[in-house]
């Protein structure tokens, strides 16, 4: 039974940063479809994020209502803006270029950031009451439930937005053929600025849920959850919305499980095993179709 | 044939000259310990990048875990030359080799799922196996784990990377230019066209992964013995990066731009140390704004050559380089 109980529990730990990893890696597998570029930079997003809510709760002292949905408003904006800038006058060039520049645009913003705040962390503000719920021997942090539900709620919202509304079928068909969207009357550049405004709120929302659980905030914080994020992304098929969300939640258990019953130190290594083995199998991810190339 | 023979002899002579000054320079006092230590770094940044530049330039195919292989190398060659009782030069050579023997091992076996994946993908298992190769040395006992490797000989010497450098890339340079070269280019061309007139892509993928990760290696084992000490930190995801960058910078498929850029990259941080904090924002900055204005490299796919510069430009026939005409 306590074994049982043990087992579940990590199991909701791994729940709980699969979520995480599941809104982050949305922003990745969103931009990657529609303009097939690795955006490094969305790892920053979620530093943003992080910085932009301290600022607005320790600094300027503001409610929490508008200290949740400004650096919010503030990343979408600057995921715009990112994309306007640095990649897209790129679009047409060599996709690696584009893949330098956004490696660029992420040691930029870290090192603004570093520039603004110094290498120290800082501690993020408790807003979520931390003392846990008891279900039996399980314990539920309040902090778990919440992200977890906003995580599941977000989903479904995007899920409905892309599939059922014009401007997310729009960003479906940009994605399938931008020549063809295009000649059907699709603003080409307004969808793709709108991806990067969704992927962005989303990985600010993920960077603040981030924050919530692990409260210590540092310019590179957003570097490894972004390169897990990325893998989960990978592992479900890149540019496949479910892959997303459901390769985030197998890297969180897979992770939580490595950490609580074989080591912490080869977390890592596991998850990215997990990652080539999956890919060995399957090499174009959990649920993508593999598209055989024509002459 | 004849102005073959003149590149070659010219090649050489500037060579050996460059060779000669540094030196001199060098015993003189002009350039001091400190200099030596980034001409150093520039020969190892050098051969990583022109190693990489096969993998992902001419072969096409997205790496992000060449850091790994390096890290392969410096701890084998490291824990080798500290337990072997020989001169310092056969040292060095015999150490760096085994190290690059080691690092070529593991690429051979990357090689293995890569060719079911195509380009992200791969790239991401590339990173993948990268990052495991780290952690794997973060636990290892030999390896010093997290503490680090330290007590190093200091066995590199500026001559010795000069030279391993030049013979390195004088191998990608013949390499490139063979048969072999002519049969991975065609395999960034079009895998399905090159396969269709018989070239066998698995072979040609593994061999070019195995000659990269090998001279990775090599790198690897020149930059223990020159640091001193290695820390797992040193071989990170950041450390693949770095080495891309300098193959996009200088342009994909260039030998001589890959040189150019790493010798640009290794100085440029250095040369920005005088704005203080503001050096890494400097940086990321020069960084977008050269692939904005460049996006194909700095010198794109035209390759440097000293001969044409000398002869002018009108004899250009005779020792051109490949051409990658028609890439992406």
């Amino acid at each position: 039974m306590n074994l049982l109980a043990n087992f579940l529990q990590q199991l909701i730990n791994g729940i709980h940063v699969g979520s995480i990893y599941a809104l982050i890696a949305l922003g990745y597998t969103m931009v990657y479809g529609i303009i097939k570029l690795i955006n490094f930079a969305h790892g920053d997003i979620i530093m943003m994020g992080a910085y932009f809510t301290f600022v607005c709760i320790v600094s300027l002292g503001l409610p929490l209502w508008a200290a949740l949905i400004i650096p919010v408003i503030l990343c979408l904006v600057s995921g715009i803006l990112i994309e306007r800038v640095a990649y897209k006058p790129l679009r047409n060039s060599p996709r690696l270029s584009a893949l330098i520049t956004a490696i660029g645009v992420s040691f930029l913003l870290e090192n603004v950031f570093f520039k603004k705040f110094g290498q120290n962390p800082r501690p993020f503000p408790q807003f979520i009451n931390p003392t846990p719920i008891s279900i039996g021997p399980l314990q539920i942090s309040r902090i778990t439930l919440i992200t977890v539900l906003v995580s599941i709620l977000l989903m479904i919202l995007l899920d409905f937005f892309v599939k059922r509304s014009k401007p997310g079928k729009a960003m479906r068909a940009v994605s399938e053929d931008q020549g063809a969207a295009q000649l059907m009357g699709i603003n080409v550049n307004s969808t793709i600025s709108l991806t990067f405004a969704i992927g962005s709120a989303l990985g600010a929302i993920g960077g603040i849920l981030y924050s919530v659980a692990y409260p210590l905030i540092d310019p590179f914080m957003g570097v490894m959850p972004g390169l897990k994020a990325f893998v989960a992304a990978v592992l479900g098929g890149i540019g496949i919305i479910p892959g997303a969300m459901l390769g985030g939640f197998i890297m969180g258990i897979a992770e939580s499980l490595t950490k609580g019953y074989i080591s912490s130190q080869l977390a890592d290594a596991v998850v990215f095993g997990i990652l080539i083995i999956v890919l060995s199998l399957k090499p174009s991810g959990l649920l993508g179709k593999n598209i055989k190339e024509k002459v | 044939m004849n102005s073959r023979w003149k590149a070659n002899t010219i090649n050489t002579t500037s060579i050996i000259l460059i060779y000669v000054i540094l030196v001199l320079l060098i015993r003189m006092g002009f350039i001091n310990s400190y200099y030596e230590g980034i001409l150093i770094e520039m020969g190892i940044n050098i051969i990583l990048a022109v190693s990489l530049n096969l993998a992902t330039g001419y072969l096409g195919q997205l790496t992000l875990g060449h850091a790994g292989f390096m890290a392969i190398g410096a701890y084998a060659a490291a824990i080798f030359s500290s337990r072997v009782n020989m001169p310092d030069l056969p040292l060095l050579l015999i150490s760096i080799i085994i190290g690059g023997l080691l690092a070529a091992l593991l690429g051979f076996l990357m090689a293995i799922p890569v060719f079911r994946l195509r380009g992200d993908y791969l790239a991401i298992i590339t990173l993948g196996f990268g990052e495991i190769i780290r952690v794997i040395i973060l636990n290892l006992k030999i390896t010093g784990g997290g503490k680090g490797l330290s007590g190093i000989l200091p066995l590199t010497s500026f001559s010795s990377v000069y030279f391993v450098t030049i013979i390195t890339i004088a191998i990608f340079y013949t390499l490139i230019n063979s048969r072999h070269g002519r049969a991975i280019i065609s395999i960034r061309e079009d895998e399905i066209a090159s396969e269709a007139v018989g070239i066998s892509t698995k072979y040609y993928k593994t061999f070019a992964f195995t000659i990269a990760a090998f001279f990775a290696g090599i790198a690897g084992g020149l930059f223990a013995h020159h640091t001193l000490v290695l820390d797992p930190k040193d071989f990170g995801f950041i450390r693949s990066i770095e080495i891309l960058i300098i193959v996009v910078l200088g342009g994909m498929g260039n030998l001589t731009g890959s040189i150019l850029a790493a010798i640009i990259i290794t100085i440029l941080p250095r040369m920005l140390m005088g704005f203080a904090d503001w050096n890494m924002i400097i940086y990321s900055i020069l960084l977008i704004a050269m692939m904005l204005f460049k996006p194909g490299g700095l010198l794109g796919k035209r390759e440097f050559s000293l001969y044409k510069l000398l002869a002018g430009r009108k004899k250009s026939h005779g020792n051109a380089p490949v051409k990658n005409e028609g890439s992406e």
